[in-house]
């Protein structure tokens, strides 16, 4: 549904992507995770038709994005990151006109549906200047969904929602992505692991990660962590637990007492740190494994580029 | 087209809960009731001054040239500002369809407001006898319409320019001052002055529509001027995407 080949757009000397190719399949969710201003906001605008790329191609529902950008504009829905709205209007209005360039068939139907859908149905005659910005996010995302697009661009879905709503919004989103193409940004790690099929980290332009989340996490776990708390000082522990064989670093913890333990893959060393600590008659009072998460494999992966980009000059 | 008709009627609604639109054409009446009632109570007494229905006319065209920019200048200029270009140009619309959609809606506003003005001859028409020339108040009107499509899409142009209403306003003021100057130029032999005197805002409405002269090369270089700006005007949304 969405194939990108070598996507690339400069804005005068800045190169906000540096060509990147990927595709997004009918049913699936795809993540597009990096920090602010790795490129993920461009790419976005290359695909919903808003702007050519400097080069490259891309084709949305069969369509080049820059030839038959009509065709594409129409056959997707979009929620920019900004979230841009008409405050002097009503949600209801705001819709109707949005729904009315997009020529939805039974538009007032149609509208209702959709105010239900996002739970906005009480609200939809408030002027969408007066709604919290929990409501306004849902309005716009009403509007991505309203003439029940084949692809679903969202940039930052769930950026300023309380919790509650922002487990509503993803259940909306995989409830779409089950028979249509969602994309959706995020520089929340833990987004990305929960809600998409596949995720690509993107980061300076450059797509630098691409697998579904579990196979990242496995294929980038290269250490193994574990917490360790005793009723010890932190530091003392740390330097007790340094001499144990198998030990790679030990960082402190943030808490009072707790230490980080990093050692080499595959290996457990739970019970040779659990004899360290009892053999010096410590009080053990926490010892487990921590898996890596997304966020470590990000940093890790955009230092390891930060390190070869250094290395080539 | 029906793009262009959805933009306008909703651009057209818009001037209707909105505070500015009402004191700009307040500022359009009370001006134009200062100077009728001044004329009816001083002028027309002493006999300088024939009753015409086109007696607030000729003020109406220089409260137009500063009015009209206010009416046009958040039109793209605020879509900017707010983001919600973004949200335009990505639904399947052409530019130059909403380019023409949001100009649209200005001239339908600002046709209501001139179709307001209507009272003024039709107030004199009571009060003088056999009434007044109808045939020329026509053509003044006709010709009025004309020339306010052409500065409203000037201003159109000037809002698509700046993601600021107000400097949109100042430019709009600007260039319709600048085409009204040309205008001073009297066409004489030489092809240079013909050709800037022709370039003139004013002068075509002034000269024929005004004296009741419904000439089409008027209309012409109205529907022309206005064509020119609409068409810069799309280019300049276009080239947006390209920045």
């Amino acid at each position: 549904m969405i194939e990108a080949n070598q996507l690339s757009k400069s804005y005068g000397n800045l190169t906000a992507l540096a060509g990147i190719s990927f595709e997004a399949r009918r049913g699936e969710i795809l993540g597009f995770l990096g920090p602010n201003g790795a490129g993920k906001t461009t790419a976005m605008r290359i695909l919903t038709g808003y702007m050519p790329p400097t080069g490259g191609t891309a084709r949305v529902a069969g369509f080049d994005v820059v030839e038959e950008s009509l065709e594409v504009r129409r056959r997707v829905g979009y929620l920019p990151e900004t979230n841009p709205l008409y405050p002097e209007m009503s949600g209801r209005e705001y819709l109707t006109f949005m729904g009315s360039l997009r020529r939805v068939e039974n538009l007032d139907e149609r509208v209702e549906q959709v105010l239900e859908q996002v739970g906005l149905e009480e609200r939809g005659d408030s002027l969408i200047g007066n709604l919290s910005k929990g409501l306004r996010q849902r309005v716009g995302l009403a509007q991505a969904l309203l003439h029940q697009p084949e692809v679903l661009i969202l940039d930052e879905p769930t950026i300023g929602l309380d919790p509650a709503q922002i487990i509503e919004v993803r259940n909306l989103i995989r409830e779409f992505g089950r028979e249509r193409t969602v994309m959706l940004s995020t520089h929340i790690l833990s987004e990305a692991q929960q809600l998409c099929d596949r995720v690509l980290i993107i980061h300076k332009g450059r797509i630098v990660a691409e697998d579904t989340p579990a196979n990242l996490s496995a294929q980038l776990a290269g250490a193994d962590r574990i917490i360790v708390r005793t009723t010890a000082e932190a530091g003392v522990l740390a330097d007790l637990l340094r001499s144990v064989p198998g030990v790679e670093s030990v960082a402190l913890g943030q808490q009072e007492g707790v230490v980080e333990v990093s050692s080499a893959p595959g290996r457990d060393l739970r019970p040779l740190l659990a004899r360290k600590i009892v053999e010096r008659e410590l009080d053990l009072l926490e010892l487990r494994t921590t898996g890596i998460s997304l966020e470590s494999i990000f940093l890790q992966l955009t230092q390891e580029e930060q390190a070869s980009m250094s290395e080539e000059t | 087209m029906r793009n262009v008709w959805i933009i306008a009627v909703r651009e057209f609604r818009r001037y209707f809960i909105s505070p500015l639109a009402y004191a700009a054409a307040a500022v359009i009446f009370l001006v134009l009731g200062l100077i009728f009632s001044l004329n009816v109570s001083f002028g027309l007494p002493t006999g300088q001054m024939s009753p015409d229905g086109r007696m607030v006319m000729q003020p109406l065209v220089f409260v137009l040239l500063f009015i009209s920019p206010a009416f046009t200048m958040r039109l793209l200029a605020e879509e900017q500002r707010m983001g919600t270009l973004e949200l335009l140009l990505t639904a399947p619309v052409r530019d130059w369809e909403l380019v023409v959609g949001k100009w649209l809606g200005s001239l339908g506003f600002l046709l209501v407001v001139i179709a307001g003005t209507w009272i003024f001859p039709l107030l004199i028409n009571q009060f003088t006898e056999p009434g007044i020339d109808q045939g020329v108040l026509l053509s003044a009107y006709i010709g009025l319409a004309a020339l306010a499509a052409a500065i409203l899409a000037i201003g159109v142009f000037a809002s698509s320019l700046f993601s600021s209403p107000a400097a949109a306003y100042i430019v709009g003021v600007a260039i319709t001052l600048g085409l009204w100057i040309l205008g001073g130029v009297r066409a004489g032999l030489s092809p240079a002055s013909q050709l800037v005197s022709y370039f003139g805002l004013v002068n075509h409405y002034y000269d024929n529509l005004y004296q009741g002269i419904l000439h089409l090369t008027d209309l012409v270089y109205y529907a022309s001027l206005t064509s020119l700006a609409l068409f810069l005007t799309s280019q300049v949304v276009e080239s947006r995407r390209w920045r």
